[in-house]
């Protein structure tokens, strides 16, 4: 196969936003009517059974904090990662997407720890359709970060390289809505619980 | 609707006389459209040294050609809708006293039908439980209470137009008033695997003398239920009682 | 999807073509990154996939037309394979013909020649989007060779049926199924994305946004369209997915909802209805500006109204279950918005007929494909109104009158505008012209048969009849003489349809060994596509064009030649 060459069309620019930039937002609209689905799937269910605050007491509330916090430090991350890479401080771009990475890490270890200890207590996929639908949603957005650290692995190397810098800020873009997703499934899955 | 289709319920003419008015509407809509595209393809074919008029539709005068019939088509849809929520309001909205409750249980792939004993009440132990074969009394308002015990099924009348998804679950009453006695069909119209397309029953509607004599009949000689048509592969156990509503 | 090819230092425009060196057979026609060939390996392959749906109606025609008899190249049919075929017949024509033949297959061909650029924004997610599909393609047809057959719960596949075993008996047909349709959206999600950013960002030099053809534009509403109703559908798969797998009771009767799959399906199912629709329209506005030597009435009033279109499409989509134990008051609504949307489709087909007025119409077999659509999908479109009625819906719903309805409107969208495209960018894409006579032929004998299937389905309908009946002998009201009689007609009506696609074939054939050379612009149109070379090479131009005007300057008064191409100096 002869090697690829970027056609003239990717670096036309009629509506004034780098044609990556604006790919990026439209994946970001197809993914968010997938989530929003899937959420007002669980809100008309939730609605209709009040006896989900019980159930959602049995999630782990501490170790949800947690995550909201780590998610929301490695979405800072990503944004001085971006800085970095605009003012072509490739060093710093790299450290912080590393960094980035790492919290994803810590993310998907503690929901490792949640799902293990909850399963083990019996509260399995099949339970009720309230775990039914925690598992879906945050095996969906685990997916998602796992994604996201792959994408992040990925241009690494380049990013190092100084080559395709503004794949960073696509990058971040894509993180931070992760990261929104999950400001969502945080309330809706552990604070609203009858505890609380 | 009738060239086609008997329609013996109470509500049968509402929805065949919806069924006049749209295809009136619709037909003069559709003749004028449809003559129009002929006309032109025909008037205005190429023709030697003819050169075709430069009209882009940029102006509200020329845009009027296309707005004024949208307004006019936006009329009879008006039309349309206020017929259609009055008949539909008749038919779906309201619930007209019962005089008799019939239960219609789905299942792959039979219908079992509940009739009131003679206390007159479902869900009793008198109870007359039949499969395929539903009898009702002819100018009575009926209601049906429609349950499914495994997948969704449809229980379609369409002598009566009435027809309802059962959903597992969910009890879901309808009502049809039948005006003229006869047997008719009953059709499942939601498929529901693999005998779907068995899943015949009959309908019979008669008078209240020959409804009690069948009741009588069937009270007599309890110990077989009236058979299920042929054609119906699996003639389900039926249950002795309806199951509790929700 | 973020990995894919951004440069950082945009290479200047002028530098440009020296990279389109030769190719091996495999780089070029199998794994190309070219938007041509990606456009020709979906539209082959819907092609293909069309010829297995059409042979599944043929199989379970025949059986409806001589019941349990045996089938010529099939068989007898069993009502396990009636439902296999009924169900793979909708899934095949929605999203492995219709989909990527008139969404994928055009957009692909047709949006970088048509806004003048070289390629995709993104090739290489454009060559993974069909491989997806292409994935998804041969996993649907393997459901058939899985043990307990293909899944037959119908192509809206509705829980409880769909969800479990032991209710639909097809243990992994149903799975199969299922990940198939994913896989299939997920490539349309991969090229929507593509299509949506090359339109907004890589027009050609000159072009403004009101300078595209209306085919660009529709095909880009239709894709949003598709992106903004797809999602929940996804959401629902996934959840069906556990259904079945792991059981899960998200649609089952113990503390789900069997309803709720219905609104997830029609959520996008309704909306997919306008993504078949819209760049079936755009081609005919294109064929009938160029064949009446006409500017397009109302271009603007056309996109607007479409935008129109894509945003009522969204909230009609409960008009599918009046009566399968929604709220009755919410079907109030829905019949309204239902209603409602004839409108804005009313003023697309008012602007259509309109440019025809006062033209110098020529009737080339294109153009014979496109009036007969607009002749066609006039029914199909007034007779929604009788199921948009949701009083009258209670009677109609699943009988064949529907099925007679949106064959009406989906056979001249895919099949007489499918037939619109091929013959009018046949020559672009092999450089050779198609024989008219045999167009004509294949046109007429098409037409005239397709409405002897569905006219008589119009008719059973009225009388009562439901869809997916393996078997009509326990309904005495449908087993009469003058029933079987329509269904025997439809059938042999479908026979000869299928013969007169024989001309067709030969047609193709013949023009691909011996047809005329077309030259770059046959039918002495405006758009860019005209304007480069017949097949047009990879990388379109030489130089790409500069734009200087709209592409429906026909017949301007004044000047010589009655076309006016959108890159011509003056």
């Amino acid at each position: 196969m002869s090697a690829f060459q970027v056609p003239i069309a990717t670096n036309r620019c009629a509506t004034g936003i780098p044609t990556g930039r604006l790919a990026i937002w439209w994946v970001l609209a197809s993914e968010i009517v997938i989530f929003g689905g899937l959420v007002t799937c669980y809100l008309l269910f939730r609605f209709r059974h009040p006896e989900w605050a019980a159930e959602a007491e049995h999630t782990k509330l501490a170790a949800g904090a947690l995550n909201t916090f780590v998610l929301l430090t490695s979405s800072l991350f990503v944004v001085l990662a971006h800085v970095a890479a605009c003012n072509k401080d490739t060093v710093n771009a790299r450290k912080y997407l590393i960094w980035t990475i790492l919290g994803g890490l810590i993310f998907l270890c503690v929901k490792a720890y949640e799902y293990t200890s909850e399963i083990s207590h019996g509260y399995t996929i099949t339970r009720s359709v309230f775990w039914a639908f925690y598992y879906t949603a945050t095996a969906l957005h685990g997916l998602h970060v796992i994604g996201g650290m792959t994408i992040m692995g990925l241009i690494l190397p380049d990013v190092a390289k100084g080559k395709n810098l503004q794949r960073v800020e696509y990058i971040g873009i894509y993180w931070h809505f992760v990261d929104v997703v999950w400001l969502f499934l945080f309330p809706l899955f552990y604070i609203a619980s009858a505890a609380s | 609707m009738n060239h086609w289709i008997k329609g013996v319920s109470s509500y049968a003419a509402d929805i065949d006389g919806l069924f006049w008015l749209v295809t009136a509407l619709i037909g003069f809509w559709f003749i004028v459209a449809q003559g129009i595209v002929i006309y032109f393809a025909l008037k205005y074919r190429r023709k030697e040294g003819v050169k075709a008029a430069y009209i882009t539709g940029k102006t509200w005068r020329e845009l009027s050609w296309v707005f004024i019939p949208v307004v006019l088509v936006v009329m009879c849809d008006g039309w349309i809708d206020v017929a259609t929520a009055s008949v539909w309001h008749n038919v779906k909205e309201t619930l007209p006293t019962a005089d008799h409750k019939v239960g219609v249980m789905g299942q792959q792939w039979a219908w079992t039908f509940s009739h009131e004993g003679p206390d007159g009440k479902l869900g009793t132990p008198d109870d007359i439980v039949t499969v395929d074969d539903l009898h009702v009394v002819v100018n009575k308002v009926i209601h049906v209470d429609l349950q499914s015990k495994d997948v969704l099924h449809s229980f379609s009348i369409p002598v009566m137009r009435f027809k309802q998804d059962t959903i597992p679950g969910r009890s879901i009453t309808g009502w049809f008033k039948p005006t003229v006695p006869g047997v008719y069909d009953v059709q499942c119209a939601e498929i529901c695997g693999l005998g779907h397309g068995y899943m015949a029953a009959r309908i019979t509607v008669q008078t209240q003398a020959d409804y009690d004599a069948w009741m009588k009949a069937v009270a007599a000689g309890a110990t077989a239920l009236p058979g299920a048509p042929a054609a119906s592969p699996a003639p389900a156990a039926a249950p002795a009682t309806q199951v509790p509503q929700k | 999807m973020t990995s894919s090819s951004v440069h950082a230092d945009a290479a200047p425009e002028a530098d440009s073509h020296a990279h389109h060196a030769p190719q091996s057979f495999w780089s070029k026609y199998i794994f190309s990154v070219d938007h041509k060939i990606i456009g020709l390996q979906y539209t082959l392959t819907g092609i293909f996939m069309a010829v297995v749906g059409v042979y599944m109606s043929y199989v379970f025609r025949m059986h409806l037309a001589n019941p349990a008899a045996h089938i010529p190249f099939y068989g007898v049919l069993s009502p396990a394979a009636y439902n296999s075929l009924v169900t793979n017949h909708g899934t095949i024509m929605i999203f492995w013909v219709a989909m990527p033949i008139l969404l994928a297959g055009l957009g692909n061909y047709c949006i970088p020649l048509m806004i003048g650029c070289d390629d995709m924004v993104f090739p290489r997610v454009n060559r993974l989007s069909f491989q997806v599909f292409f994935l998804s393609t041969v996993l649907l047809l393997v459901g058939f060779m899985a043990p307990g057959g293909a899944f037959g719960g119908a192509w809206t596949s509705y829980p409880p049926l769909s969800a479990k075993v032991e209710y639909n008996l097809t243990p992994h047909g149903n799975v199969i199924w299922l990940l198939a349709v994913a896989l299939e959206i997920v490539a349309f999600l991969l090229g929507g994305i593509n299509f949506v950013t090359t339109a907004m960002n890589s027009r050609a030099k000159g072009m403004k946004m009101f300078d595209m053809p209306v085919l660009v534009w529709m095909i880009v509403i239709a894709t949003i369209i598709f992106m903004m109703s797809v999602g929940p559908l996804v959401a629902g798969a996934v959840m069906l997915l556990l259904d079945q797998t792991l059981g899960t009771h998200f649609f089952a009767a113990q503390g789900g909802d069997p309803v709720l799959w219905q609104h997830l399906f029609w959520f996008f199912g309704h909306p997919e209805v306008y993504v078949l629709l819209l760049p079936e329209l755009g081609v005919v506005c294109e064929i009938i500006c160029v064949f009446s030597r006409k500017p397009l009435f109302g271009y603007k009033t056309i996109v607007y109204t479409t935008f129109m279109v894509g945003i009522l499409s969204m909230i009609v989509w409960a008009h599918h279950q009046f009566i399968a134990g929604i709220d009755p008051r919410m079907a109030s609504i829905f019949s309204l918005t239902t209603i409602i949307i004839s409108i804005p489709v009313a003023v697309i087909m008012f602007a259509m007929i309109a440019t025809l007025f006062k033209g110098s119409i020529e009737f080339k077999v294109p153009m014979l494909w496109a009036i007969g659509l607009i002749v066609e999908f006039l029914l199909g479109g007034v007779t929604g109104i009788y199921l948009g009625s949701s009083a009258l819906d209670v009677y109609f719903h699943d009988t064949y009158f529907v099925v007679a309805h949106f064959h009406y409107t989906l056979i001249p969208l895919v099949a007489f505008g499918g037939f619109a495209i091929f013959t009018y960018y046949f020559p672009k894409v092999t450089g050779k012209m198609l024989d008219e006579r045999l167009g004509r032929i294949h046109f007429w004998g098409s037409a005239i048969a397709f409405n002897f299937i569905f006219i008589p389905l119009f008719f059973s309908g009225l009388a009562g009849e439901h869809r997916r009946i393996y078997d009509y002998s326990g309904f005495a009201e449908l087993t009469t003489p003058h029933m079987q009689s329509l269904r025997t007609m439809a059938t042999h009506a479908l026979l000869v349809m299928i013969a007169f696609q024989i001309p067709f074939v030969i047609n193709v054939i013949k023009s691909l060994l011996k047809g005329a050379p077309a030259g770059a612009n046959p039918w002495k149109a405006n758009t860019l596509e005209w304007t480069a070379d017949s097949p047009p090479p990879h990388g379109n131009w030489a130089e790409l064009p500069e734009v200087y005007r709209g592409p429906y300057e026909y017949s301007v008064p004044g000047r010589e030649q009655d076309y006016w191409p959108q890159n011509a100096a003056n």
